[in-house]
């Protein structure tokens, strides 16, 4: 059966048709056109954080904000491998704060970073989290063993630092095998955070400083004893725009009012 | 990371039962809805069709909220058994539902365009309601909705964002391709991340091969 058109178009003039179509490409253009990025304001800083650093770094950004007017931070957070990435990739992050030392001897190995300005700003712990309303009474990692512990959260140790902590930590403690075929991994701390708070999981490895941040839906079983000083590294990327404001930056937080504003978000002085 | 015929086979199976899902409700719901007179029809039709406008995300964790183990039928279903969060299960119903209204656009175009006259005939030579639909309409339609199921596979084969949410990646049990290649990108692992890709688009280019020789040109097809 033919096609029916409609026969408002059909009935249209050929030369109306092609103005029609001529004006939608001219419009396409014109938007193109102001699409392109206006180029950063005057001072702004790209921060690229660890997941697990995203309430204590929207708090510094803002101290830090008022403290130096007409600096923006700008600040993208996620699992530190992949910040490390995008870095390697040519993302345009200023500072680069990761959490753990892998991570960022990962970018310095790619030099991405400025050598001389990395500097260990933060300690956190690593503990075993259940949620807030789970009956299964969980003591240590080794009940995880149980039959009736089904699903177990974790960063991924592929891309993720709170991964690679708890593997670690359990393959000292002999558990890694049993309790990885129960594993869900996750991208990132506050991911597996969430699935523990949403009891999808069973139990799950997230910071300390984490499990702070949802009192009511997660509960706190053990702190888990690392192979390694859970220790954050900061760094000024080698293709900054901007060294010395990101430098200042990086002072800040190491400054004793940074690091006050740390230790109230649950970090360790370093 | 394993071999990549482990995420190639999972990803055929989620989207194989997606699909298969699919074609029976989709068919279903396009009959129904191009027999039914009522003001209601475009609302259900545009409500059926949202997985199609909403974000991949938004659709992931609407799942969530409606089958997580404290979600709206999350305790009946932990009742009964079923687990669809993290589970291969859980990826079927994400790609199902993605990929729902592809089928039920092209269906009901198809059906609604079937020539009218042809089911009249039938009916005055006394065939049931039924029979009309199973022995003339679908028949004659079986062009499109053939049409709307391919294009439902790839999309249930690529899906991503929903799945993610609500099936997690988990090697080997929810660890579709989209997945495997994302983590792979992720954990800076490049050589597996292009395998993968290659296998994906070999994948798809031999799916489309086949549904050109499936789906009969123009010329063949009045009988």
């Amino acid at each position: 059966m033919p096609a029916r058109r409609s026969p408002a178009i059909a009935a249209a003039p050929i030369r109306a048709r092609s103005r029609l179509s001529g004006a939608f490409v001219a419009a396409a253009l014109a938007m193109l056109a102001i699409l392109p990025a206006r180029p950063a304001a005057a001072a702004e800083l790209v921060v690229s954080a660890a997941a697990s650093l995203t309430n204590a770094f929207r708090a510094v950004a803002t101290t830090y904000e008022q403290a130096h007017p007409g600096t923006k931070l700008v600040l993208n957070f996620g699992a530190s491998d992949v910040l490390m990435q995008q870095i390697v990739q040519g993302a345009p992050a200023d500072v680069f704060a990761s959490a753990d030392q892998q991570a960022m001897d990962k970018a310095q190995a790619e030099h991405v970073i400025v050598p001389g300005s990395r500097r260990d700003f933060a300690a956190n712990a690593l503990v075993l989290v259940e949620p807030a309303d789970s009956t299964l009474k969980l003591a240590s990692p080794r009940d995880l063993l149980r039959d009736d512990v089904r699903r177990v959260t974790y960063g991924n140790p592929a891309s993720v630092p709170v991964g690679r902590y708890t593997r670690d930590a359990l393959e000292d403690a002999r558990l890694w095998q049993a309790v990885s075929t129960k594993g869900v991994p996750a991208q990132n701390a506050r991911q597996a955070l969430d699935y523990v708070a949403r009891g999808e999981v069973d139990a799950g490895f997230v910071f300390a400083t984490d499990a702070a941040v949802m009192p009511g839906r997660v509960r706190v079983v053990a702190h888990v004893p690392t192979r390694t000083a859970v220790t954050y590294p900061i760094a000024v990327t080698a293709r900054s725009r901007q060294k010395d404001e990101a430098a200042r930056f990086v002072d800040f937080v190491l400054s004793s009012e940074g690091q006050a504003l740390l230790a109230r978000h649950g970090f360790r002085p370093r | 990371m394993e071999s990549v015929w482990v995420p190639l086979a999972l990803s055929l199976k989620v989207a194989g039962w997606a699909t298969a899902i699919n074609a029976v409700l989709g068919v279903a719901a396009a009959v129904a809805l191009s027999r039914w007179r009522s003001p209601l029809r475009d609302l259900v039709d545009a409500v059926l069709t949202l997985p199609l406008v909403l974000p991949p995300t938004v659709l992931g964790y609407y799942l969530l909220v409606l089958v997580g183990r404290r979600g709206v039928f999350g305790e009946w279903l932990s009742s009964l058994g079923i687990e669809l969060v993290f589970t291969w299960q859980g990826a079927v119903l994400a790609a199902t539902i993605v990929a729902f209204p592809l089928v039920l656009k092209s269906a009901r175009a198809a059906i609604e365009g079937v020539d009218p006259q042809l089911e009249h005939a039938a009916r005055v030579l006394g065939v049931s309601e039924t029979g009309i639909v199973f022995r003339v309409t679908l028949p004659l339609a079986v062009r499109g909705i053939a049409a709307g199921v391919l294009l439902a596979f790839a999309r249930a084969l690529g899906e991503f964002g929903a799945t993610l949410m609500v099936a997690g990646n988990l090697p080997g049990r929810t660890q579709t391709l989209s997945v495997a290649i994302y983590e792979a990108v992720q954990a800076g692992d490049d050589d597996t991340a292009n395998l993968l890709v290659l296998v994906t688009s070999l994948t798809c280019v031999l799916l489309l091969v086949i549904a050109g020789r499936l789906v009969p040109s123009t010329r063949q097809a009045v009988r």
